[in-house]
C-alpha cells in the first residue's frame, strides 16, 4: 500500500466509522424493539442523541474529566487509524488498552460512588478481555505466511485466516459481547439506559462529555468489527464481501444475545471470559504451534 | 581502564568506613553525598571512557591479582564465620550448614584442588557498561535519598528504634562495591565473593530495625540467597573437576561448541538456579516480600538497581547458552509463571510497598522469561526492561517512602486524591506508574518484543505457555496499576498539610523522573547505540528487532501520551461549565464526600478499590504457586543433573 | 434544523406516591405504549436527563433530594408532574409530612392529572414536554448567541 492509500483509509475511518457504527446502532435498536414487539425509534436515533448531547449545557463534577475524556477519544482514534491504515496489530491492541486508562481516570476523578463502582467493574472487564485481544494478535501472527503483525499483510494472506483460527474467533466474539456492553455483561456501564450502578463509568459525564465517550465507543467498535472482518480477509478481492457478511452476522448475534440473556455478575464474567479464552484460543494456539513445529 | 575498574570496586568499600565511624549527622551526610557523587562520576566516567575507546570487550586481570585472590578467600571465610555466628545467636542453626558447605568446598578446591589454566579474571563489555551506569546513577541517587529519608524515619516516625544510621549508610556503600565487582567479574571465584557480600549485606539491611519480624525476614532472605550461592559453588566445583576452568565465559563457550552435551549444561543450570533465587523468582519470592520491613531506601536499593539486578545480570550473561534447551525452558517457564502469579498477587495487596514488591517480582519474571528464551529480540527486551525497571522502580519506592513519611500511611486506600493535597508527590508517582505499564513507555516496548520472540520459540509447549502467561499477565498488571492510578487523581477527603519530604529526596526523585522521560524519548537512540552492539557482542549478528515503521508508530504514541493530555488540558482549561455535585441519589450532604444517611445524619462516604482477596489473595495463590514452581525447577534440575552423569 | 426534540431522555423520580403512577410510567415503556418510538429513554441519571418526571408528592425528607436532582440536570430541561399527588399533593396533602406537589420545591412545566395518571395521558404530557423542550432549547441557543 502506498502512503496515499494509507492516508485515504485513515481519513475514511475517521469520517465513516461514526456514521457506519451509528447506523448499525440505530438498526440494533430498531431490531431489538421489533424482537420485543415494539415499533422502536428511528434508525437515526443514535445521531439525534449524539447531537442533543452536544447541545446540552456543560456541567462538571470535576474539571479533570473533560480533558481526560478527550484524550480517551483521541487515543482510540489513533489506534483505529493505525488499524485501518494497516499497521501493527499488536500496537493497535496496546493503544486501545492505553486509551481505556484515560476513561478510567476520567471516571474516578469525580470520586462519585456510582462512577467509581463502575470503574472497578470496567477494570475487571478490561482484565477479562485483554488476554483475548492480545491472543488474537498472536493468532494472526502465527497464521499468516510469512509471520507478521502487520494488518495490511494479514489482510492479504493466501487464504482467510479463519481456517486456522476458529478458536480465536470464538473467543473473540465472546469478549465482543463484553466490549460492546451488551446485556449479559453490562457491568461497568450498559448501552441500555438503566442499570444497577446508574450509568457506571459514564454516570458523571454530562452533555458534551458523554457525547465524546459515545463517539469514542463507536470508533472502538469500528476497530473491533474490523478485527472480526480481518478473520475473513484474504488475497481474493471478494473476501471483503465475506468479511462484511461476517461482521453483520456477528452484529446480529450480539443483538440476539442482548435480547435473550439476563445479566451476570462481574465474578462470573471474569471466570467465563478467561475460561473461554483459555479453552478456545489456548487450544487453538497450541494446535497451531504443534502444526508449525511439525512442518519445520 | 584496569585501574579505573579497580578503583570503582575498591572505593565504595573503603568509603564505607566514613559513614561507619562518623556519628555527627551533618558531617556524615556530607561524606555520604560526597561519596555518592564521586561514585556516580567515577562510574559514568569509567563507562564513557570505555565507550570512547571503541566499545570492545576488555578482558583483564586486576592489578595484584594474587592479593585479590587471597582477599576473596579470606573474605569468604570471614562471611562464613559471620553467618555462623549470627545464625547461632538467633538460633537458626540450619543456615550455618548452607554457609559452611557453600564456602568450604570451593575454598578447598581453590587451595588444594587441581591447577587450572590462567585466564583474565575480569571483563568489561557492553553489559557491564549498562550495569555500571545503572548502579552508579540509580544506586547512588538512592544513597542521596537515604540520608534525608533516614533522618525523617528516626526523628519523626520511629523514635522507638535504635538509631543505627551509620551502619545503614556504610552497608549501602558496601553494596555498591559488591555490585560493581559482580558485574565486572569474569571469574566465578570473584563473582561468588561479591555475590555472597550482596547476600549478607542485604540480610543485614533487612534486619536493620531488629524487630522480630525484621529478624525473621532477614534470615529468610539469607537462607534463600545462600541456597542460590550454593549453586555458584557447585558451578565452581564442577568447573574445577571437569572443565579445568572457573571462568564464566569459558562455560558459555563450551555450551556453544557442544550444544547437545548435557554435561556442559550442568554449570549453566546451577548458575541459572542461583540467579533465580537472587532475582526472587518463584518459589524464592518470599525473601523480597519480606525485605519490605526494612526502611524504604534499602527496599529501593534491593528492588531496583542492585541485588535483584545481580540475578538478572547473571541470567542475561547466560542467555546465549539457554536458547532452546532445558535450562532455557526452565528459566523461561519460571519467569513467565512468576510474571503471571505475582501480578495476580499484586491485585490483592493494598499496601503500596507490597504492590511495588510484587510488581518488581512480576517484572523480573518477564525479564527472566526473556533471558530464558535466549534470542536476540528477547535479550533486547530484557535489557530494556532492566533499564526502565531500575529507574521507574527506584523512583516509585522513593515516592512511596516520601508519601509514608508525609502522610503517615503507605496504604493505597489512604492515597485518595493525593493529586490535590501533595501534587508534587502525586506527579512523581503518576510518572512512575505510567512508566510501568502504559503504552508506549518502556515496559510495553519490551513486552511487545518479548511476545514476538516467544511465538518464535522452538518448543511448542513452552511457546504456548509463555504466550498465555504474558497475555494474562499483562491484563492483571494493567488492573493493579490502573486502580492505583485512579486513586491518586480526584478529590481528597483530607486537608492539605505540610509536605515533610526533604529537599534531597525531591532532588533524587525529580532526577529520576527526568531520567525516565529522557529514556523514553531517547529509546531509538538507546537501542541503536547501546543495545545493538550489545547483542552483536553476545550473538554475533545484528538484526533489526523493531522495524523502522514501528519505531515511528511508537514515537507517535509516545508523543500522543504526552501531548494529547496536555493539549486537551489547555484546550479545556477555560471551558465554561457549571460545577455540580456528583450523583449520590440526591442525598449528598452538601459536598462530594458525605451523604445523608438513613438516620438523617451526614455520613462520610468511603470508596475502596477491588482487591479480589478470595481469588487473587495470598492465601489462595501463594502456596500453590510455590509448589508448582518448585516442581518445575526440581524436574529440570533432575533432568540436567541426571543427564550429566 | 434543530433535532433536539427527537431525543428526550427521561428521569423518573418517585416521591411519596402510592406507586400507582410509577407503574403507569413504566407501562409507557412496554410494547403496548412503546414510548421509545419518540426517542425517549428512561435513564436513571439526572446528568443525562432532559425531562424530569416526578410522581408522588414532596415530603420534608425528599424535598432536598428533588431539588438537588433538578440542579444536577443540565439545561435545557423540562419538569413534568405526573399524577394528582405530584400536581397538588393529592389525597396525602393534609399529612403532617407532606409539603404538597412537586411545584413546592422546583418549577414544574407540565401537569399530568389523574389518579393514577393513565399511560395515554402520561404520553400526552411527555409529548407536550418534548415540544416545550424544543422551545427551551431554541431559547437557550438564542441567548447563548446573544452573549
Amino acid at each position: 500500500m502506498t502512503v496515499q492509500t494509507k492516508v485515504i483509509l485513515a481519513v475514511c475511518y475517521i469520517i465513516l466509522a461514526p456514521v457506519v457504527i451509528g447506523l448499525l446502532d440505530g438498526f440494533d435498536r430498531k431490531i431489538s424493539a421489533r424482537m420485543q414487539g415494539r415499533k422502536g425509534p428511528s434508525v437515526l436515533q443514535p445521531f439525534y442523541d449524539l447531537k442533543k448531547l452536544f447541545e446540552k449545557e456543560a456541567l462538571c463534577a470535576n474539571r479533570a474529566q473533560l480533558f481526560l475524556i478527550r484524550s480517551y477519544l483521541m487515543f482510540i482514534m489513533l489506534s483505529g487509524v493505525l488499524f485501518f491504515a494497516g499497521y501493527d496489530l499488536l500496537l493497535v491492541v496496546f493503544a486501545l488498552s492505553t486509551s481505556a486508562v484515560f476513561l478510567i481516570l476520567a471516571a474516578t476523578s469525580t470520586h462519585s460512588p456510582f462512577s467509581s463502582q463502575g470503574t472497578h467493574r470496567e477494570l475487571a472487564q478490561i482484565m477479562a478481555c485483554e488476554p483475548m485481544e492480545l491472543l488474537v494478535a498472536v493468532g494472526f501472527y502465527l497464521a499468516t505466511v510469512p509471520r507478521t503483525f502487520n494488518v495490511e499483510f494479514i489482510s492479504k494472506s493466501f487464504s482467510p485466516n479463519i481456517i486456522y483460527l476458529p478458536g480465536f474467533f470464538i473467543g473473540f466474539v465472546f469478549i465482543l459481547t463484553i466490549k460492546f456492553r451488551k446485556s449479559p455483561f453490562d457491568i461497568s456501564t450498559s448501552h441500555h439506559a438503566h442499570q444497577e450502578v446508574v450509568k457506571g463509568v459514564t454516570a458523571e459525564m454530562v452533555g458534551r462529555e458523554y457525547a465524546l465517550v459515545t463517539l469514542a465507543e463507536w470508533y472502538e467498535s469500528a476497530v473491533l468489527y474490523g478485527i472480526v472482518g480481518l478473520f475473513f480477509m484474504s488475497r481474493n478481492p471478494f473476501s471483503i464481501v465475506y468479511a462484511i457478511i461476517a461482521i453483520l452476522v456477528v452484529w446480529f448475534l450480539e443483538i440476539v444475545i442482548d435480547n435473550t440473556s439476563a445479566r451476570v455478575k462481574w465474578q462470573l464474567m471474569l471466570k467465563l471470559a478467561w475460561g473461554v479464552t483459555i479453552i478456545a484460543a489456548g487450544m487453538n494456539l497450541f494446535l497451531l504451534e504443534i502444526i508449525r513445529s511439525n512442518i519445520r | 581502564m584496569e585501574a579505573l575498574v579497580t578503583a570503582l570496586i575498591c572505593l565504595p568499600f573503603l568509603w564505607a568506613i566514613f559513614p561507619a565511624v562518623i556519628h555527627n549527622s551533618k558531617c556524615r551526610a556530607f561524606f555520604v553525598y560526597l561519596g555518592c557523587g564521586i561514585i556516580m562520576v567515577l562510574s559514568v566516567y569509567t563507562a564513557v571512557q570505555w565507550y570512547l575507546s571503541g566499545g570492545q570487550p576488555l578482558n583483564f586481570s586486576l592489578p595484584y591479582q594474587e592479593t585479590f585472590d587471597h582477599v576473596y578467600l579470606a573474605g569468604d571465610i570471614f562471611l562464613m564465620c559471620l553467618i555462623i555466628y549470627l545464625s547461632f545467636k538467633y538460633k537458626k542453626y540450619i543456615i550455618s550448614v548452607l554457609a559452611v558447605v557453600g564456602t568450604l568446598v570451593p575454598a578447598f578446591l581453590e587451595v588444594w584442588g587441581p591447577e587450572i589454566k590462567e585466564v583474565p579474571t575480569m571483563r568489561f563489555d557492553w553489559l557491564t557498561f549498562v550495569m555500571v551506569i545503572i548502579i552508579g546513577v540509580v544506586g547512588t541517587l538512592i544513597g542521596i535519598y537515604a540520608v534525608g529519608y533516614m533522618h525523617g524515619y528516626h526523628i519523626h516516625h520511629h523514635k522507638e528504634l535504635k538509631d543505627r544510621r551509620s551502619f545503614f549508610l556504610a552497608m549501602v556503600f558496601v553494596f555498591y562495591g559488591a555490585m560493581f565487582g559482580l558485574v565486572s567479574s569474569a571469574s566465578l571465584t570473584s563473582m561468588y565473593f561479591f555475590w555472597e557480600i550482596t547476600s549478607v549485606t542485604s540480610f543485614l539491611l533487612i534486619g536493620y530495625t531488629r524487630t522480630q519480624e525484621a529478624i525473621d525476614n532477614s534470615f529468610r532472605a539469607l537462607w534463600m540467597n545462600l541456597l542460590g550461592g550454593c549453586g555458584i559453588a557447585t558451578a565452581i566445583t564442577v568447573g574445577y573437576l571437569w572443565f579445568d576452568t572457573v571462568n564464566l565465559f569459558e562455560f558459555l563457550r563450551l555450551v556453544k561448541i557442544s550444544p547437545d552435551s548435557v554435561k556442559c549444561l550442568l554449570p549453566i543450570i546451577v548458575l541459572a538456579f542461583a540467579a533465580l533465587t537472587k532475582s526472587a523468582q518463584f518459589p524464592f519470592s518470599g525473601w523480597l516480600l519480606g525485605a519490605m520491613v526494612a526502611p524504604t531506601p534499602s527496599s529501593a536499593l534491593l528492588h531496583s538497581a542492585t541485588m535483584v539486578k545481580a540475578g538478572v545480570y547473571l541470567l542475561i550473561r547466560l542467555s546465549p547458552a539457554m536458547a532452546d534447551n532445558y535450562v532455557g525452558n526452565m528459566v523461561a517457564l519460571i519467569g513467565g509463571f512468576t510474571f503471571l502469579v505475582s501480578s495476580c498477587l499484586a491485585i490483592s495487596a493494598s499496601d503500596g510497598k507490597k504492590v511495588l514488591a510484587y510488581s518488581t517480582i512480576s517484572n523480573l519474571g518477564l525479564i527472566v522469561a526473556c533471558t530464558g528464551c535466549g534470542y536476540e529480540e528477547t535479550l533486547w527486551a530484557a535489557l530494556f526492561l532492566v533499564i526502565f525497571h531500575a529507574v521507574s522502580k527506584s523512583m516509585l519506592f522513593q515516592c512511596v517512602g516520601a508519601i509514608e513519611n508525609t502522610t503517615g500511611s503507605r496504604d493505597i486506600e489512604d492515597m485518595q486524591g493525593l493529586m490535590t493535597i501533595f501534587p508534587k508527590l502525586a506527579f512523581i508517582l503518576l510518572v512512575g506508574i505510567a512508566g510501568m505499564f502504559l503504552a508506549p513507555f518502556g515496559m510495553l516496548i519490551s513486552k511487545w518484543a518479548a511476545l514476538k520472540a516467544f511465538i518464535d520459540t522452538h518448543s511448542a509447549y513452552v511457546s504456548t505457555l509463555m504466550i498465555v502467561f504474558i497475555c494474562f499477565g499483562s491484563a492483571t498488571t494493567m488492573f493493579y496499576w490502573t486502580k492505583w492510578m485512579s486513586k491518586i487523581i480526584g478529590v481528597s477527603p483530607r486537608e492539605q498539610s505540610r509536605d515533610l519530604t526533604k529537599k534531597n529526596e525531591y532532588i533524587s526523585m525529580f532526577f529520576h523522573a527526568i531520567m525516565m522521560v529522557a529514556l523514553i524519548l531517547g529509546f531509538p537512540w538507546l537501542s541503536k547505540t547501546i543495545l545493538k552492539p550489545l547483542s552483536k557482542e553476545m550473538f554475533g549478528a545484528v538484526e533489526q528487532v523493531i522495524s523502522y515503521e514501528n519505531i515511528i508508530i511508537m514515537i507517535v504514541l509516545l508523543v500522543g501520551v504526552f501531548v494529547v493530555p496536555i493539549v486537551n488540558f489547555i484546550g479545556t482549561k477555560n471551558k465554561k461549565a457549571r460545577t455540580v455535585l456528583t450523583y449520590m441519589g440526591g442525598a449528598n450532604a452538601g459536598d462530594n464526600m458525605s451523604f445523608i444517611s438513613a438516620t438523617g445524619e451526614p455520613k462520610e462516604m468511603h470508596i475502596a478499590n477491588f482487591y479480589m482477596q478470595d481469588v487473587m489473595g495470598e492465601k489462595s495463590l501463594f502456596k500453590p504457586a510455590i509448589v508448582v514452581s518448585s516442581f518445575i525447577i526440581i524436574v529440570y534440575l533432575i533432568i540436567v543433573i541426571g543427564g550429566a552423569f | 434544523m434543530s433535532t433536539i426534540h427527537k431525543s428526550p431522555w427521561l428521569l423518573h423520580y418517585d416521591g411519596s406516591s402510592c406507586n400507582g403512577c410509577d407503574i403507569e410510567v413504566l407501562a409507557c415503556t412496554t410494547p403496548v405504549y412503546d414510548v421509545e418510538r419518540f426517542g425517549v429513554i428512561n435513564t436513571g441519571n439526572p446528568m443525562h436527563a432532559d425531562i424530569f418526571l416526578v410522581t408522588g408528592g414532596v415530603n420534608s425528607q425528599n424535598a432536598s433530594v428533588v431539588k438537588q436532582i433538578y440542579e444536577q440536570m443540565p439545561e435545557p430541561k423540562v419538569v413534568i408532574a405526573v399524577g394528582t399527588c405530584a400536581c397538588t399533593g393529592g389525597i396525602f396533602k393534609e399529612c403532617y409530612n407532606i409539603k404538597g406537589g412537586a411545584d413546592t420545591v422546583i418549577p414544574v412545566d407540565i401537569y399530568v392529572p389523574g389518579c393514577a395518571a393513565r399511560p395515554e395521558s402520561i404520553i400526552d404530557g411527555v409529548v407536550k414536554g418534548v415540544a416545550l423542550f424544543k422551545e427551551k432549547a431554541a431559547k437557550l441557543a438564542a441567548s447563548e448567541k446573544a452573549n
